[in-house]
């Protein structure tokens, strides 16, 4: 019941949007839905956690063998959470922020949420498949309608670059699918595929298509921070804080258990790509003069620690991986707050065209800092605890080059604090000019947004096991399925 | 049986009611009514009610596999009617023979969903073209018309010629037409026969538009009116395709050796050609033709497969793909401008409209929640399942997501530009037509089943 209630709210609630030509009201409404689904997934994380309430089964395909299941495990109920915790984080922030159309703009990002916790709750291939591409039609209306100048030619890249990932995904679930010995999508028939070794090969790369230009992985990226740059603000939050994720998500439900034989078998070349992109990606961050660039840039070296973590295979790196996701769509969410609030109150996003923000607007810059540090993964605060465990575990994972893979992926946290402390000191401090001259500080709905995010760090960075308790059961359970074979 | 000899007598009536009837409207209500019960009788038939009993000494079986099609290509039609039938007007004079030609055409279409002699498919697929010759020249005084009339008709020509030869050579070898009787192995194949049997895959793959013997399409649907180009795209071609799929099923499924690596040839040409050339257009009826060749690639994977998913993936794909392609045609006759900048701030000034184009143009982009979708699942499901073909499959889903390139071309123009050219003029019929087109698109991309279970029930 929680399970199906995460996906209804939004839909039901987005369809209803459309019709509401109010702009206050569908404002208001949407914030109201979004805060009904972040109850709901509360609750089924604290008071309805029996298996009955988490889960959901209908008949949909049976002549397929495809049927409507969902269910909420404790990775679901983490990105879950994260989903419903987004939506209000972001709409409240982005109050005061005006749309045209905006009854299509926000039924459009209540669908977008639909979607979103369909892929994390679905555990019927072909279902996890329909969210899968659900969750991105309407982020690719919502950007090339709301964005920024380049916006069609940019978000059509992008939507071309994910649909060319996801049919490639189609191939490789039909390829289990017909391997499976009771012909059905269901996630526990796909593990007991008996795929050969050159056949889990084949499937690997089909799906790491999907998820690679997802997360995104160095070489798939480019359409990363093009995306970033022009989609709305609020939609760019989404983006990054909640729909990246859906990548490493998949390996781990969808890849790690199905196919571990490959999983293991690439996991040096694939590790190597995500490193390779931290640092590229990092490098290309401390030359950025614009806000949006520089947090996209910062966002795929992030994305690419996750994606080594999760090739590592042992418990901590899981661990990690699983609270680290959590932990970088609250931090990027905050980061983004600010870049959308200066953009909107000075126009520009030009990191030298700004300065001495912390002279007018003590608050936004004391907020601002802390997720900053959140970000380069400072003690006492929660990126800390998920990127110790990653570095932990792809220190101790098998493979001969870990000790290279931690030194590397290591360096690539020295360049985010060279490029995070230097944006800081560039906004923030220094002195104003005649564009931050005349700046006011950040009022109460970026207050109330950041102040929440800032609470998040500083709780899940002092006490982690909250998180941890969700998410070990899962984590163990889909590492002895993917250990099973080595 | 019902639906064969009543199309047949609506086809004359059409015809006379041009002399007899002057007002257009009541001819118009005529057709539509007559297909009302076309559709009826159809369905009366699958539940085991016959209005004729005549014997057709097993030349033709009415199954339920080719009955199910024909409700599907009635229904289509009547769609398309519904929607068109008002802008045939604008066509030229005879409008009467226009529905009479159509009423024809569908007559032929019940032979070629049954027959079970290769006659009958000949003079199915005779009673098809001959008709269709007839609508593509019907603007009389456009040049354009003309040409693609003569060029389609000399080419249909050729094809029915190879066709016909390729059914006295199996003649030859067989010395029957029976399709049942042809298709088993008796010693060694013969040179005859397998001769014969490419000249009807090559007449066929002409029929269907299939690369390499595509050229005449383009020129064709672009040059006839598009009314007519919409009812030959989308009725005509699918009924060509399910008498392709049973003459191979049931014909030559034992031959599938000899021949399944040949049809996978043409599948991947005809996907290559059809999306990279669509792909180039700048007007919307030439994307619509090509893209119709590149649809036609991917039912080309039930030839291919050759197994039941096959048979069910193909009525579902030629439903959805009808139904859609009729959807787009539906308003593009209505356009001034048939460049996609035509369709520029659309959304603007029709949001409905927009909306089911949209769902339309999703569907044949194959995105999940639309028949399009799972038509391509179906096609790539049968395609797996005959074995060892990954790199085609790989190919066709890659091809796919470059037909999203031009689909979607369409979407941008009308949402996301802006124009100041004025809008079209639909009545509330024709928006709620489209709207419960659009709902059926979504329903059967939800629940498949819907429609598969009439092929069990």
């Amino acid at each position: 019941m929680i399970a199906l209630l995460l996906i209804l709210i939004p839909l039901l609630t987005g369809l209803i949007s459309f019709f509401t030509k109010n702009e206050k009201a569908v404002r208001a409404w949407a914030l109201f839905a979004s805060l009904i689904t972040l109850a709901v997934s509360i609750i089924g994380l604290t008071l309805l956690k029996d298996e009955k309430y988490l889960t959901f089964h209908a008949e949909w395909m049976s002549s397929i063998g495809s049927s409507f299941s969902i269910r909420l495990d404790g990775m679901g109920q983490l990105l879950c959470l994260l989903t419903a915790l987004a939506y209000p984080l972001v709409l409240v922030a982005t109050w005061n922020t005006s749309y045209r159309n905006s009854n299509n703009f926000f039924g459009l990002m209540l669908l977008a949420q639909a979607g979103l916790m369909g892929v994390f709750l679905a555990i019927d291939a072909l279902l996890f498949y329909f969210f899968w591409e659900l969750a991105l039609i309407p982020m690719y209306f919502l950007c090339s309608q709301w964005g920024g100048e380049r916006r069609i030619q940019v978000t059509f890249k992008f939507f071309i670059y994910t649909f060319i990932g996801s049919v490639l995904m189609l191939v490789g679930i039909l390829y289990v699918y017909s391997h499976t010995p009771t012909r059905s999508f269901d996630i526990t028939s796909f593990y007991s595929s008996r795929l050969s070794d050159p056949q889990q090969s084949f499937v690997f790369w089909l799906f790491f298509a999907a998820f690679a230009v997802k997360m995104p992985i160095f070489p798939f990226h480019t359409w990363q921070p093009d995306t970033y740059e022009q989609s709305p603000t609020a939609t760019t939050m989404i983006l990054s804080g909640v729909m990246v994720k859906m990548g490493v998500f998949g390996m781990l439900r969808w890849m790690m258990p199905v196919i571990p034989i490959a999983f293991y078998r690439w996991g040096d070349t694939t590790s190597f790509l995500a490193i390779v992109g931290m640092i590229y990606a990092s490098l290309i961050a401390i030359q950025q003069n614009d806000l949006k660039r520089l947090v996209a840039y910062s966002s795929i070296a992030h994305m690419g620690l996750m994606c080594a973590a999760v090739f590592a295979e042992n418990s901590s790196s899981i661990q990690g991986v699983m609270i680290q996701m959590f932990n970088h769509g609250i931090n990027i969410i905050g980061l983004w707050i600010v870049v959308e609030w200066i953009e909107r109150k000075f126009g520009t996003r030009k990191i030298s065209e700004l300065g001495g923000l912390a002279q007018k607007a003590p608050a936004a810059a004391v907020l601002l800092v802390i997720i900053a540090l959140a970000n380069i993964a400072l003690p006492l605060t929660n990126a800390f605890a998920g990127e110790f465990l990653m570095f932990t575990g792809i220190f101790t994972s098998h493979t001969r080059y870990n000790v290279w893979f931690t030194v590397l992926a290591g360096l690539s946290i020295i360049l985010a604090a060279v490029y995070i402390l230097n944006m800081i000191r560039k906004v923030f401090y220094g002195n104003t000019n005649n564009v931050t001259v005349a700046a006011i500080d950040i009022t109460w709905s970026e207050k109330l947004a950041l102040g929440i995010i800032v609470i998040l760090i500083f709780w899940m960075g002092v006490y982690p096991q909250s998180l941890l308790n969700i998410t070990n059961e899962i984590s163990e359970s889909v590492l002895q399925r993917a250990n099973l074979f080595h | 049986m019902n639906a064969l000899i009543l199309s047949a007598i609506f086809g004359v009536i059409m015809m006379f009611s041009g002399i007899a009837l002057k007002q257009k409207s009541i001819i118009r209500n005529i057709a539509i009514a007559g297909l009302f019960l076309l559709l009826l009788v159809n369905i009366l038939e699958m539940r085991g009610i016959l209005l004729f009993e005549i014997d057709t000494r097993g030349m033709i079986i009415f199954d339920r596999f080719g009955l199910l099609f024909d409700s599907i290509a009635f229904f289509s039609t009547l769609i398309y009617l519904l929607l068109s039938a008002k802008d045939m007007e604008k066509t030229g004079v005879n409008y009467a023979e226009y529905f009479a030609l159509i009423f024809f055409i569908l007559c032929g279409i019940t032979l070629t969903s049954s027959f079970k002699s290769l006659l009958i498919l000949f003079l199915g697929v005779e009673i098809i073209s001959i008709p269709l010759y007839i609508l593509t020249g019907s603007d009389k005084k456009n040049l354009k018309s003309n040409e693609a009339s003569l060029k389609y008709f000399l080419l249909g020509a050729f094809s029915t010629g190879l066709m016909l030869m390729g059914i006295a050579l199996i003649y030859g070898s067989r010395g029957t037409f029976d399709t049942d009787s042809i298709n088993h192995i008796t010693g060694e194949s013969s040179t005859l026969l397998i001769a014969g049997l490419l000249l009807l895959l090559f007449s066929m793959s002409f029929k269907v538009s299939a690369v390499p013997f595509h050229f005449w399409t383009p020129d064709v649907y672009d040059g006839a009116p598009t009314v007519f180009t919409s009812f030959m795209a989308t009725i005509v071609k699918a009924a060509v395709f399910i008498a392709f799929m049973r003459l191979f099923y049931e014909t030559f499924s034992v031959f599938k050796g000899q021949w399944q690596l040949l049809v996978g040839i043409i599948t991947v040409a005809t996907l290559f050609i059809g999306n990279i050339t669509a792909v180039f257009q700048q007007s919307v009826k030439r994307m619509l033709a090509y893209s119709s060749i590149a649809q036609a690639g991917f039912m080309l994977l039930a030839l291919y497969a050759m197994n039941g998913d096959g048979e069910e993936g193909l009525l579902l794909y030629t439903t959805a793909y009808s139904l859609a392609t009729i959807g787009i045609f539906a308003v593009l006759i209505k356009m001034n401008d048939y460049t996609f900048d035509g369709f520029n701030g659309f959304a603007k000034q029709q949001p409905l409209l927009a909306a089911t184009l949209t769902i339309f143009l999703l569907s044949l982009a194959g995105i999940p929640l639309t028949a399009g979708f799972l038509s391509k699942f179906y096609m790539l499901k049968a395609a797996m399942q005959a074995g060892n073909n990954n790199w085609l499959m790989i190919f066709a889903v890659l091809m796919a997501a470059v037909s999203v390139y031009y689909y979607f071309r369409v979407i941008q123009a009308m949402y996301f530009k802006t124009t100041n050219a004025k809008t079209i003029e639909v009545t509330a019929g024709f928006k709620w037509t489209m709207a419960i087109l659009a709902s059926l698109i979504i329903l059967l991309g939800v629940f498949p089943n819907l429609l598969l279970y009439w092929f069990y029930f």
